[in-house]
């Protein structure tokens, strides 16, 4: 059973305040909806969390598990168990799919005994080409392959807690169903616990949601549960725009 | 001979950035390095017949260096017969054995009509050795003529090196040159090569990864003198520390060079923020009906490659050493085969690992 537990979390970026004080707790098995228009800060949500060089943390914590994820570099956040789906997945040139999952298998002393077939079985899983792993990460790859390469990399190292940033955008329907399923999975056969933020409720055919937060102006400014989506998919932001100011 | 030499400056635009005004020739006085040649047997020429190939790959001097290197060469000569396959790699290696001598080794490689053949020329040095090495490569390929050429400077840090190579490629031949520069102190290589038949192609590729206070210094000339001539060159380097590099390049095509095809790319990664590159593509074209691109860049490690290998999990540090390989495979792909290139991983993450 583990915790991430996010408490009053303020962030800004260039000067600018983007996060106003987001408190989440996500445990083992759960699957946390943060919806929100564009703008509302949910890129840097995910960023702050991992850690990305730009993003300042001006207040409040975010620990997993008891210990303080905003005092550990980046590399150490993956160690420890989290793991983030990027919107835009970086193109990485020469350096090989099965080249970082080593790496970053390593470096959590957890070396696969058989690491392409691991690889292979969950490329197959979620109709990804494996012939890609053996390419440069993302270079050259459609939207989907980035997107299922992101899935696969998760299936592969078993994070405790994912963030998933926009897993949705630039997907068609088939990459979509294939990756929310896996994510889905993953919560049932190891417990993952997942921060889904999202613009649509398309994914949540495949992922279903335990809460959803609506993120506003840098606040979560409504929490519930799945038929908050429905409400969302209905009305739109409009009314928790207003509300945010 | 006591004449006082003329050298050039950083005023010239070929010296620009150059650390020429350091050089102090009297420092040096003619020496020899230690020379061994495996792999010659049939093609190496000795005595009259070896001298008498001089000048078979450069007609004119480009400079001082090349001109002193004409008057006192320690030549090494292969000639490669019509129609013939010379299936052994020639391994050319020097070793700077003494300091306060300055060198002129030189390399002719003449290959007849439709011949073939793959020479490997290295230059090590000790890490006391403060000399100075001038050598010149000279390469004639005659029509179909396929010549392989690769330069390994593995010299120490103590070692000046002032370079050329000069490749003459005529009708339907390739010649394909490769440096890998890892040594010296400061070590500059003048890279031309001229298409003069049609159909010629060449490729030029380097690779190179200074550190310390070292300085690489590439002067590149793609000349395409015919019609249909083809030419790709991919410089890719790193500097570390505090040292710095220098690419200029220009591709020139002349009224004669009808659909030629010409590639120019050079990228230079700065992982210190002491390190320096500069980096100067040129073109200049006399004829319509040509294909051809230059790119250029310098910069550090993109802090997007970096953050995304460590939001898997990936150490800084492993992290830095995979995306530098990642830059360096396109080139380390394009490397002839050879059993002296097999260390060369090995070399590059000491590079990355070693602060200075």
């Amino acid at each position: 059973m583990s915790t991430l537990e996010i408490r009053d979390l303020q962030v800004s970026v260039g000067g600018t305040q983007i996060l106003n004080g987001i408190t989440l707790t996500i445990n083992s098995g759960e699957v946390h909806a943060v919806m929100g228009p564009n703008g509302a800060g949910k890129s840097t949500l995910s960023a702050a969390i991992m850690g990305k060089p730009g993003y300042e943390i001006t207040g409040g914590s975010v620990t997993l598990d008891g210990q303080d994820v905003l005092a550990m570099p980046t590399w150490q956040r993956a160690v420890a168990g989290l793991h983030l789906i990027m919107q835009y997945p970086t193109e990485v040139p020469g350096v090989k799919l099965s080249e970082v999952l080593s790496e970053a298998l390593s470096a959590r002393h957890a070396t696969l005994p058989n690491l392409n077939k691991t690889i292979n079985e969950e490329a197959a899983r979620i109709s990804f080409d494996s012939e890609l792993v053996n390419r440069a990460v993302n270079v050259d790859f459609s939207g989907g392959e980035k997107k299922r390469n992101e899935t696969l990399q998760l299936a592969v190292l078993k994070p405790k807690i994912a963030i998933l940033d926009e897993l949705d955008s630039g997907l068609d329907i088939d990459a979509l169903r294939d990756c929310a399923k896996r994510v889905e999975d993953a919560t049932n056969e190891t417990g993952m616990g997942a921060l889904v933020i999202t613009h649509y409720s398309r994914l949540f055919e495949e992922l279903k949601p335990d809460f959803v937060h609506i993120l506003a102006k840098g606040r979560i400014v409504k929490s519930g549960g799945p038929e908050l989506a429905d409400e969302l998919e209905r009305d739109g932001y409009a009314a928790y725009a207003e509300a945010a100011k | 001979m006591t004449t006082a030499l003329a050298l050039p400056s950083t005023e010239e635009e070929i010296w620009r950035y150059s650390r020429i005004n350091e050089l102090d020739m009297s420092k040096f006085a003619n020496g020899k390095l230690t020379t061994t040649v495996e792999g010659g047997e049939g093609v190496q020429l000795t005595g009259t017949a070896a001298t008498a190939l001089v000048g078979a790959g450069m007609h004119v001097q480009p400079d001082v260096f090349a001109q002193l290197n004409t008057d006192t060469p320690d030549v090494i000569a292969l000639h490669i017969g019509k129609n013939k396959v010379h299936t052994q790699t020639v391994v050319i290696t020097h070793s700077v054995d003494k300091t306060g001598i300055v060198a002129y080794p030189r390399l002719v490689i003449d290959a007849a009509e439709n011949s073939e053949i793959v020479v490997v020329e290295r230059f090590t040095s000790a890490d006391n050795v403060h000399s100075l090495v001038i050598p010149v490569v000279e390469v004639h390929a005659a029509q179909s003529a396929r010549v392989t050429y690769l330069a390994i400077n593995e010299l120490a840090k103590n070692t000046w090196q002032i370079g050329h190579q000069v490749a003459v490629g005529e009708r339907d031949s390739n010649v394909r040159l490769f440096t890998v520069a890892l040594g010296g102190d400061y070590a500059r290589m003048r890279a031309e090569v001229r298409l003069v038949g049609q159909g010629a192609s060449a490729q030029q590729t380097a690779l190179y990864f200074a550190d310390g206070t070292q300085m690489h210094d590439f002067r590149t000339l793609q000349s395409h003198e015919a019609p249909r001539t083809h030419s790709d060159l991919l410089f890719k380097g790193a500097v570390k520390d505090t040292s710095k590099s220098v690419y200029t390049g220009l591709i020139k095509i002349t009224e004669n060079g009808t659909k030629t095809e010409a590639f120019q790319t050079n990228r230079t990664l700065t992982l210190s923020r002491g390190a320096w590159a500069e980096s100067v593509p040129n073109l200049e074209i006399e004829t319509n009906d040509v294909k051809c691109s230059h790119a250029s860049t310098v910069g550090p490690i993109d802090d997007d490659q970096r953050f995304y290998l460590e939001s898997r999990g990936v150490p800084p540090e492993i992290a830095e050493r995979l995306v530098v390989f990642g830059f360096f495979d396109e080139v380390i792909d394009r490397l002839p085969q050879s059993e002296f290139l097999a260390g060369i991983r090995d070399k590059v993450i000491a590079k990355l690992g070693g602060t200075k």
